[in-house]
């Protein structure tokens, strides 16, 4: 019993499919320069990633092997399809500005990685327990990097003022920065930094000593 | 045309200002020569399957594609993500078999990081734009290459910078995947300072 909680809050710091296993940064970058299209963005990958667990984990057993991984892709892409459809339905405006990456939630690691590593070998219920979990921590990063890149690149949170800027006639200058793309590289960055200092056993010594180990025989 | 291609590689870099293939941008850039391998298949794939997809999406999907088949009135746009998934498995795949049998030597360099474009986002991205930009054949034709050359330059650049970090005494919590972030923040601050060469 005490699999089941542990699935859903494991992947939000200790295992965050973000910051530690570097999946599923493509897409969490690009869409947080305000935390609408953030929030939009974590909603469509929650649901895609509870639902494609839960359906692959579903039909596993009757999977054959070698067409595993096209089956898994044609799944995902289908959910992918309907909420793309459901967001331009819903939200014309918001689905506009996450443009292409509502669509390239097809090729985020997160999905196919946790069908692959995880709905293949267990029930349904942990499966979307386990999609829940990944999907809540992309999503706590994505926020994370939002809430700071919207709140010092233009001074607002959800479209509402909160540091008054110049331009309205308060005091603060916005950080142009913030709403560049490089912004968002550093604000990870320093978030892994954080998230190590406090937790140093996901400090990666091995891959560091490998590497140096390599350059040493190789010259 | 050239500024297409220009955009692409410099201004409207896929790694750097799009974020798209980050996930193996980071974990293939150890070394300089998996990293080369790497963005020259991302440069063949691309320059196929952006081509490919704009004249698939052109007589197939998009709107009142399908005339010449008596169905004016049927949008298949939305089937644009499964199908160009495919069209770069396939291609990915026929490219695979195609130099296993003309290039051996080629494909014994670049085999392993075929599979793995499949799923690159920089791909499926590439051709996703190429629809949301409504580029025609030869726009395309730009775009894939010189998407592809961007990608390629940035990953290369960033793996050179990479063998030579791995000698620098950082922070233990910055180790690793910490500082390869700030690096590509670098240089996407870098990049940026090509804006405003092509538009």
């Amino acid at each position: 019993m005490m699999l089941l909680p542990r699935a859903l809050t494991d992947p939000l710091i200790r295992a965050n499919p973000v910051t530690l296993q570097i999946l599923g940064i493509c897409s969490a970058l690009a869409v947080t320069t305000s935390l609408v299209t953030a929030l939009t963005m974590c909603g469509a990958l929650i649901f895609v990633l509870c639902a494609a667990s839960g359906l692959i984990s579903a039909i596993r057993r009757h999977i054959p092997r070698s067409i595993r991984l096209i089956l898994q892709i044609t799944i995902i892409a289908t959910l992918v399809i309907v909420i793309d459809e459901v967001l331009r339905a819903i939200a014309f405006e918001i689905s506009q500005r996450l443009s292409i990456f509502v669509g390239l939630i097809v090729t985020n690691c997160i999905v196919l990685g946790r069908a692959e590593s995880f709905a293949m070998h267990h029930p349904v219920w942990p499966s979307v327990l386990d999609g829940l979990g990944n999907a809540l921590g992309y999503s706590l990063v994505l926020v994370i990097v939002a809430t700071i890149r919207e709140l010092l690149g233009a001074g607002t949170l959800f479209g509402i003022s909160i540091l008054p800027t110049v331009a309205e006639g308060g005091w603060f200058v916005p950080l142009g920065l913030m709403q560049l793309a490089p912004s968002a590289f550093f604000i990870i960055g320093l978030l892994i930094w954080a998230i190590r200092a406090a937790r140093p056993e996901q400090v990666e010594d091995p891959s560091h000593q490998l590497v140096a180990l390599k350059a040493g025989t190789g010259s | 045309m050239t500024d297409i291609l220009i955009a692409a590689i410099f201004t409207d870099n896929l790694a750097l200002s799009f974020f798209l293939g980050i996930c193996t941008f980071l974990a293939v850039s150890q070394r300089l020569s998996t990293a080369l391998g790497l963005g020259l298949s991302v440069i063949v794939v691309q320059a196929i399957t952006v081509p490919v997809n704009a004249l698939i999406h052109r007589h197939l999907l998009a709107p009142g594609a399908l005339g010449w088949a008596g169905l004016p009135q049927v949008d298949l746009g939305f089937l644009r993500i499964l199908v160009f998934i495919g069209v770069i498995a396939a291609m990915v795949q026929l490219l695979e078999l195609l130099l296993d049998r003309f290039v051996p030597s080629l494909h014994r360099a670049l085999g392993v990081f075929l599979p793995l474009i499949t799923v690159n986002c920089a791909i499926l991205g590439g051709s996703l734009f190429m629809v949301e930009r409504r580029y025609d054949l030869a726009e395309a034709v730009a775009w894939g290459i010189g998407s592809g050359a961007g990608w390629a330059l940035a990953i290369v650049l960033f793996a050179a910078i990479r063998e030579r970090l791995r000698y620098s005494d950082t922070p233990r919590g910055l180790q690793g995947l910490g500082s390869a972030f700030i690096v590509t923040g670098l240089m996407s601050l870098g990049f940026a300072g090509f804006g405003g060469l092509a538009r």
